[in-house]
């Protein structure tokens, strides 16, 4: 059996070399992916992540196991996506971001492209908060109670933030018919 | 279950890319580095004896961070360096305040709760996802800070800090002290980004105004931290600052107010000295207005104006940003203008010379004397804006053609005129304090105008001002050019004195309590006091410098903290003096500091109409930054006090002053 993700960080929080690279490479697919979600473009993603990892030994000295690991690691990820956004101006970038994509896609005729087309639409129309939200919690493994964490509010408001999605996805496609 | 949002995840997954292999093994072994480094770093022990060099480098890292957290588009950093700043808190801080009563631990806790509030509120437009910080990073800065080891990493860091390139954060929120511990707070995940060369291009913004400003100085208690250090401030852009945005019908944003700047804009006509010191020290003890439990020791220095006629000759380099945004009406044409002020000023024997940066440096004047009034006219007609802006290499020039003007006996000073864009060319913010800061090893004065808000970068301004001896001005309005390059063109101009320093040690039989009011940036360590390699601000001919101490004697009903349950209280000092003042200060072109020092005896002196409008500023100031310490007093009782300690007021500043303290009232409501 696996040792768990806690009892890991604890021991890299320790200095154990390999218990922090045995817990990074677990977690680095999964931080990827939130990452993506979070900037909508592979590049950004594997730029955030970059960051993530050099800085996470510094941050991994803090890690009480109040938290779940990965909701912990998640935290880290959204603040660094915040911040990214905030000093580079990213914030308007970030739409852009979704938004560039689209019309690259567009030009594609495939069923596929339609499908994602549709979704850097619908990202791209998201204001920050829902947006991360999404990120979140279109991954399986994230509760709402877990992202509510990750972003400081209450598992309500996730709640809350998933129906508002709903509604202007609904809204969208109506808008399309 | 909506068939659209699962059709979103639907989409999402199939369109997560999966990391790419090459990256993520570089990440990877990245993260691996930082560790090994970390745990390596953790291993040095810290030598405790050196003081001095360890606080040469707090002072150069708060430096850099005044500069680097001003504007975006410096350049990266790393990890180590964002953890470096969270290992620099206690050393950074300690120079900032004199050490409190609180552990450093405590202080940066306290002060990186007061910054992730703030942060949140400049998040909060991002999106309600922001609006509440995790109070984890702030318990983990704690735990940081606490660390033995913390100190370790500064010390092993200069190499990392020197060598690494860096992103400038952007800055637009940034006072500089308060963003020190809004990066640290961040830090280190979210500051540090590695941006790829392609990816960042920081846009100029409208409003991206960077101020420098700390916390407020908090109350000290006398038996835990008897002695206050700083260093004088003689700078007048806060004033400026704050008058334009009330002009404009905002209040100022608090960071942008600091109070010794507020106090400082006014000429005060303090005794002047009739010793062998080139200025003079009054002290008054007065009541204090919003307290009648306290007292207010009043400290005013006067710096003695030599006759115009005797001052040496004058070299002038106008260095002038002629980047695109400075070619709004309130920026360069009125630079031109004050310039023509300025120039009416100058006796024949004085050259001037212009230097432009925007873009490419170029020297748009050669040397030429005062008395060709015409031929510097023309060539400051001819000035235009246009291009980017390249503050360094601009900077290097002004300084070679300022050097090459420097006669025995002459004063030489740097004018940059700026609207505060040194977007382009700043590549290391340390290495352009340095060269300043060598610059004024050598003699060479600097002054920093600013021009125009929205873009305005005062923390860079105080910045380059306190590191090239020089005084950080804002020009608003023809008449504050007035002010500042024709009424006070001599103090402004002429130094006579260099490095002032002061420090007032408080009897504990006396006073309980004690705050200064302001110079919260300008703060010092108990022992750079004595150490003449530590820089301070320079005192101009005529000009006068304020500051206010609120104390509170032992037994007053306003003592605000309670005694200990354990441990001494006692005070040790015999009761008679309040406290013992002293002053160093450095003879231009000496290396040698001078003491004046004396007794602050109760009830001393007589508050005359000066002191009592510094203290109506003071008020002022305070109000404007939200007025912790004042209790019920307002902006009626400042009204009353400035209008009826307004004096003479030649020049009508202090009625203006009123006219925006009645502003800052209605503003207020």
């Amino acid at each position: 059996m696996a040792t768990s993700d806690e009892a890991l960080a604890r021991a890299a929080a320790g200095g154990d070399r390999d218990a922090f690279s045995s817990l990074i490479s677990r977690h680095y697919d999964r931080m990827f992916g939130l990452c993506f979600r979070l900037t909508g473009r592979r590049e950004e993603a594997e730029d955030l992540c970059q960051d993530v990892c050099a800085a996470l030994p510094f941050k991994l000295a803090a890690f009480r196991g109040e938290a779940r690991f990965s909701t912990w690691l998640y935290r880290v990820v959204v603040n660094a996506a915040h911040d990214r956004r905030r000093r580079a101006q990213t914030h308007a970038r970030a739409a852009v971001a979704w938004g560039e994509v689209e019309t690259a896609r567009r030009a594609e005729a495939d069923e596929a492209a339609q499908a994602m087309s549709w979704l850097q639409t619908a990202m791209a129309a998201l204001p920050d908060d829902l947006r991360d939200t999404m990120a979140l919690v279109l991954d399986d493994g994230v509760t709402h109670g877990a992202a509510g964490e990750v972003l400081g509010v209450s598992e309500g408001t996730i709640s809350w933030r998933v129906s508002e999605v709903r509604k202007r996805l609904r809204a969208m496609k109506e808008a399309e018919q | 279950m909506s068939e659209e949002f699962d059709d979103l995840k639907a989409a999402m997954t199939a369109a997560t890319p999966a990391p790419d292999t090459a990256r993520k093994a570089a990440n990877l072994a990245a993260a691996e580095e930082n560790f090994a480094r970390l745990q390596g770093l953790a291993d040095e022990r810290r030598p405790m004896s050196e003081r001095g060099p360890l606080a040469r480098l707090g002072h150069g890292v708060k430096t850099m961070l005044n500069v680097m957290t001003t504007r975006g588009g410096l350049t990266l950093t790393t990890g180590l360096v964002a953890v470096g700043l969270v290992m620099v808190l206690p050393v950074g801080r300690d120079l900032l305040m004199p050490p409190a009563e609180m552990t450093p631990g405590e202080v940066a806790l306290v002060d990186m709760d007061k910054t992730g509030r703030e942060d949140r509120s400049g998040a909060a437009q991002l999106g309600g996802a922001t609006a509440e910080e995790p109070a984890a990073p702030i318990a983990s800065v704690r735990e940081r800070v606490e660390a033995d080891s913390a100190d370790d990493l500064l010390l092993s860091e200069p190499e990392i800090l020197a060598e690494e390139s860096f992103v400038a954060p952007q800055v637009s929120q940034g006072l500089a002290l308060n963003r020190s511990a809004d990066q640290i707070l961040a830090a280190p995940e979210a500051k540090r980004l590695i941006v790829p060369g392609d990816a960042v291009v920081v846009a100029p913004e409208s409003d991206t105004e960077a101020f420098s400003n700390a916390e407020t100085s908090p109350l000290k208690v006398t038996s835990e931290d008897p002695v206050s250090t700083f260093s004088i401030d003689v700078d007048t852009a806060s004033y400026a600052v704050v008058r334009s945005s009330l002009t404009m019908g905002m209040l100022p944003p608090r960071e942008a107010v600091r109070v010794e700047e507020m106090v400082n804009y006014f000429p005060y006509a303090y005794p002047e000295s009739d010793g062998p010191d080139p200025f003079e020290a009054t002290i008054t003890v007065m009541p204090t207005p919003w307290n009648a439990g306290t007292e207010l020791v009043h400290i005013g220095l006067q710096g003695d104006l030599p006759l115009v006629e005797d001052r040496p000759a004058l070299n002038l380099v106008f260095l002038i940003d002629t980047s695109g945004s400075m070619q709004d009406a309130n920026k360069l044409p009125l630079l031109k203008q004050s310039f023509r002020l300025m120039l009416a000023e100058l006796r024949p024997e004085d050259e001037v010379s212009i230097v432009t940066y925007a873009g490419s440096a170029g020297q748009v004047l050669e040397p030429t004397r005062a008395a060709e009034r015409s031929v510097i006219l023309a060539a400051l007609d001819r000035l235009e804006s246009g291009g980017s802006t390249a503050g360094q290499a601009g900077l290097q020039q002004a300084y070679q053609v300022a050097e090459a003007m420097a006669d025995d006996g002459e004063v030489t000073r740097v004018v940059l005129a700026t609207d505060g864009d040194f977007n382009v060319g700043l590549s290391d913010p340390d290495a352009l304090k340095d060269f300043i800061a060598d610059k004024r090893e050598s003699g060479t004065y600097l002054s920093v105008l600013g021009f125009g808000r929205g873009n305005l970068d005062d923390a860079t301004m105080q910045a380059l001002a306190q590191n090239g001896n020089g005084t950080a001005a804002y020009i608003d309005t023809l008449s504050e050019a007035r002010k500042v390059l024709v009424d006070q063109l001599t103090g402004a101009l002429f130094p006579i004195a260099n490095d002032v320093k002061i420090q007032v040690e408080f009897n504990p039989a006396e006073v309980a309590e004690y705050r200064l009011i302001g110079y919260e940036t300008r703060a010092l360590r108990r022992e750079d006091f004595n150490n003449d390699r530590i820089d301070a601000g320079e005192i101009g001919a005529g000009h006068s410098v304020t500051a206010i101490y609120e104390v509170t004697p032992v037994g007053s009903d306003a003592v605000r903290t309670g005694p200990l349950r354990y441990g001494e209280t006692e005070g040790a000092g015999e009761p008679g003096e309040l406290g013992f003042f002293k002053l160093r200060y450095k003879m231009p072109g000496e290396d040698q500091s001078r003491l004046i020092e004396e007794p602050i005896l109760p009830g001393q002196g007589e508050a005359g109409e000066d002191a009592r409008f510094s203290v109506a500023m003071a008020g002022f100031g305070q109000l404007l930054r939200g007025g912790d310490y004042l209790g019920g007093w307002g902006w009626t009782e400042a009204i009353a006090l400035a209008t009826q300690a307004r004096g003479e007021d030649a020049f009508g500043y202090r009625a203006e002053a009123v006219t925006l303290m009645r502003l800052a009232e209605s503003l207020s409501k």
